[in-house]
C-alpha cells in the first residue's frame, strides 16, 4: 500500500477506535452485562435442566454462539453508527475532500467495527470462563471466524449507513433481520434438532455457517461442513466488500 | 499536470441537482496563482454548489475543472492535495478535541503524526487555539470554531485555499484578525477563494471579483476596476449646529435626515470641495464625514439586479 495511504487509513482507524473508546460505557459494557445475563438465565439455570447437546453440556454448547453473537452486533453497528453520524454530522466530509481512494475509507471504517467487535468478543469470552471451561480444538480458525465474521457484519453496518437517511434506518436492520438471523443461525440449539424444511431454509442463514464454523473452533463439532461454511463466508464478505466499493465509489447516499 | 499561471479554471460547468434544480446553468471561472480571490452572490446563486464541485463534494453535470493544471476527472487525488476548504457549516466531530480533529485531518492527506503535531501547534498558536487543543470541539464558540476549520484545512500545506463564508457569526474584532491571518496566509503564496456576504471583508482582501448569480457568471473583474464603475457616492455629513432647512448646494443632491445629518450625493467626477465651500457659505460646519454604504454592496445590488432584469 502506498505510504501516505496507510497514515490515511491509520487515521480513520485511530479515529474509530478512539469514538467507540471514548463512550466505552455505551460501548464495550453493555454487551458484556447482557452476555453475562445470558449465560446466568439460559446457559445456568435454564441450561441445567437441557442436559447435553452436540455432545458437551448446554453451557459449553451456547457459549460459541453468545460469543459470535456479540461479535456480529457490535461490528454491525460500530459501522453502521459512526459511519451514518459522520454522514449526518457531515464530518464525512474530512474524508471525503482529502485525496483517500474509496478503498481505504472502507477498510478505516471497517476496521474499527472489526476492532470492537474482537475486543467485545474477547470480553465476552471472559465472562463465559466465569461460567464454564472454555475449550479450544482450533485456535486459528476460532481466530480467523472471528475475523471474518466481524469483517462481513461491518461491511453490512456500513452499507446499511450508506442508504440510511434518519438513525431509525440503521436501527431497522439490526432489529427486523439481524437479530433474527441471529437467534435462528444455531446459537442456542443444534441444527439437527430442526425438521429438514427448516433445516433447508436455515442453510439461506449467513449466521448459521459463522456459527457453525465457530462452534467447530472451539468444541470440534459443527452441523455442517467447516470447509463449505469458511468459503461461503469469505463469499459473503467478498460481495459486501465489492457493494460497499461500488456505492461509496459513486458517492451513493454521500454526494449530490 | 503543471499549469503554473491558473490556480483554478472551470470552464463549462453545468450542475442540476436530482430534483431538477439547476445550481449552475454555466460557469466559466480562472483565478490566477496566488490571487485573492472573492466570489460573491447572493444565498442560492451557486457558490456553495461551485466550491461542492471544486472540492468533489457535489458532483458536477457537465464541464471541467482543473486544480493546479490538474483535471478533477482524471487526476483528482493531486487536485484535492492542492486544496484546503473551509466550509460554510461546522462539520468537525464536535465530541473530537481540537488536536484530534487537526493531526486527523493531516492524516488523511498522509501526513505523519509527528509532523502534524509540528504543523497543529504553528497553525493553532497562529490562530488562538493552542490553549483549547484539549477540548472538545463543541466546547468551543463560534468564533474558536471557525478558526478551528481554518486551522484543520491548512494542516497539509494547501496552495488553493476556499473559505466558504469563514467569518459568519464572527465578531468584528476576531474578524480583523482573520483577515490579518489570511493576508499573511496569501502574502505566503497560497491562492485564497473566499465567499462572503460581508463585503467590506471582499473589499479590504480581495484582489479580483467574481460575481454568480442564478448559476452564471454576471462580473468578473479586478476589485480596483469595479469598483471604479460606481458614478455616485453619498456621504454622510455631521453638522455642528441645528440646521432646520436643506441647504441648497446646486445641481448636487442632498437631504436632511434630521436637524444634525445631511447625506450627499456626490457624483464620482465631481470636486468634493465644493461641497464643503457651498456649506461654508450657508454658516454650516461640518464635524466629521463619512460613506452612507460600502460602496461594494451598492455595486453588487445592482450587478445582481441587472441580471435579474436582462433575464
Amino acid at each position: 500500500m502506498n505510504p501516505l495511504y496507510l497514515i490515511a487509513f491509520k487515521s480513520i482507524l485511530t479515529k474509530e477506535i478512539t469514538r467507540f473508546s471514548r463512550i466505552w460505557v455505551q460501548t464495550i459494557v453493555p454487551p458484556a452485562i447482557t452476555m453475562t445475563l445470558y449465560f446466568l438465565i439460559f446457559g445456568n439455570l435454564v441450561g441445567s435442566r437441557i442436559g447435553q447437546m452436540g455432545g458437551v453440556s448446554y453451557m459449553e454448547f451456547i457459549a460459541p454462539g453468545l460469543i459470535m453473537m456479540s461479535v456480529i452486533t457490535n461490528s454491525f453497528s460500530n459501522v453502521a453508527s459512526s459511519f451514518y453520524s459522520a454522514k449526518f454530522q457531515r464530518n464525512l466530509e474530512e474524508i471525503m475532500v482529502a485525496p483517500v481512494p474509496h478503498y481505504v475509507m472502507i477498510a478505516g471504517y471497517v476496521g474499527g467495527g472489526v476492532t470492537r467487535g474482537l475486543i467485545v468478543g474477547c470480553i465476552v469470552t471472559i465472562v463465559a470462563m466465569c461460567f464454564v471451561d472454555i475449550s479450544i480444538h482450533h485456535l486459528g480458525l476460532v481466530l480467523l471466524t472471528a475475523l471474518l465474521t466481524s469483517m462481513m457484519f461491518a461491511l453490512a453496518g456500513l452499507i446499511n449507513a450508506v442508504f440510511a437517511k434518519s438513525y431509525d434506518d440503521i436501527s431497522i436492520i439490526p432489529t427486523f433481520v439481524l437479530t433474527p438471523l441471529t437467534y435462528l443461525g444455531g446459537v442456542f440449539y443444534s441444527l439437527s434438532l430442526l425438521p429438514d424444511f427448516w433445516q433447508g431454509v436455515s442453510a439461506l442463514n449467513p449466521v448459521v455457517y459463522v456459527i457453525n464454523v465457530f462452534r467447530y473452533g472451539f468444541l470440534g463439532y459443527s452441523d455442517m461442513s467447516v470447509p463449505l461454511s469458511l468459503a461461503i463466508i469469505i463469499g459473503f464478505c467478498a460481495g459486501l466488500w465489492f457493494v460497499a466499493y461500488y456505492l461509496i465509489s459513486r458517492g451513493i447516499g454521500l454526494r449530490s | 499536470m503543471g499549469d503554473n499561471a491558473n490556480a483554478l479554471v472551470i470552464e463549462g460547468l453545468k450542475k442540476t441537482y436530482k430534483g431538477g434544480v439547476q445550481a449552475i446553468k454555466s460557469l466559466d471561472l480562472t483565478v490566477k496563482q496566488g490571487d485573492f480571490f472573492a466570489l460573491l452572490g447572493p444565498n442560492g446563486a451557486g457558490k456553495s454548489t461551485t466550491i461542492g464541485v471544486i472540492s468533489s463534494l457535489v458532483q458536477k453535470s457537465q464541464g471541467s475543472v482543473n486544480v493546479f493544471g490538474f483535471d478533477i476527472d482524471k487526476q483528482l487525488e493531486q487536485a484535492k492535495l492542492c486544496i484546503g476548504l473551509v466550509p460554510q457549516e461546522f462539520n468537525f466531530n464536535q465530541f473530537e478535541t481540537v488536536l484530534q480533529i487537526v493531526v486527523n485531518q493531516a492524516g488523511y492527506y498522509g501526513v505523519t503524526r509527528q509532523v502534524a503535531l509540528e504543523r497543529a501547534e504553528q497553525y493553532l498558536t497562529q490562530l488562538d487555539l493552542w490553549g483549547k487543543r484539549n477540548a472538545q470541539a463543541r466546547q468551543l464558540s463560534g468564533g474558536m470554531k471557525r478558526r478551528l476549520m481554518i486551522a484543520r484545512a491548512l494542516m497539509h500545506r494547501p496552495k488553493l485555499l476556499i473559505l466558504d463564508e469563514p467569518t459568519a457569526g464572527v465578531d468584528i474584532e476576531l474578524r480583523r484578525s482573520m483577515w490579518d491571518f489570511l493576508k499573511q496566509i496569501n502574502e505566503q503564496g497560497v491562492t485564497i477563494i473566499l465567499t462572503t456576504h460581508y463585503l467590506e471583508e471582499a473589499e479590504m482582501l480581495c484582489r479580483n471579483i467574481g460575481i454568480i448569480d442564478q448559476g452564471m457568471l454576471v462580473e468578473c473583474t479586478t476589485m480596483k476596476a469595479l469598483l471604479s464603475k460606481l458614478n455616485m457616492e453619498t456621504f454622510i455629513l455631521d453638522l455642528r449646529n441645528n440646521v432646520t432647512q436643506t441647504p441648497d448646494l446646486g445641481n448636487i443632491t442632498c437631504r436632511l435626515t434630521d436637524s444634525h445629518t445631511l447625506e450627499v450625493d456626490v457624483a464620482k467626477d465631481h470636486n468634493i470641495n465644493e461641497v464643503f465651500t457651498l456649506l461654508s457659505a450657508a454658516n454650516i460646519e461640518v464635524i466629521s464625514m463619512r460613506n452612507k454604504s460600502n460602496r461594494l454592496e451598492e455595486l453588487f445590488v445592482e450587478l445582481v439586479e441587472k441580471a435579474k432584469e436582462a433575464k
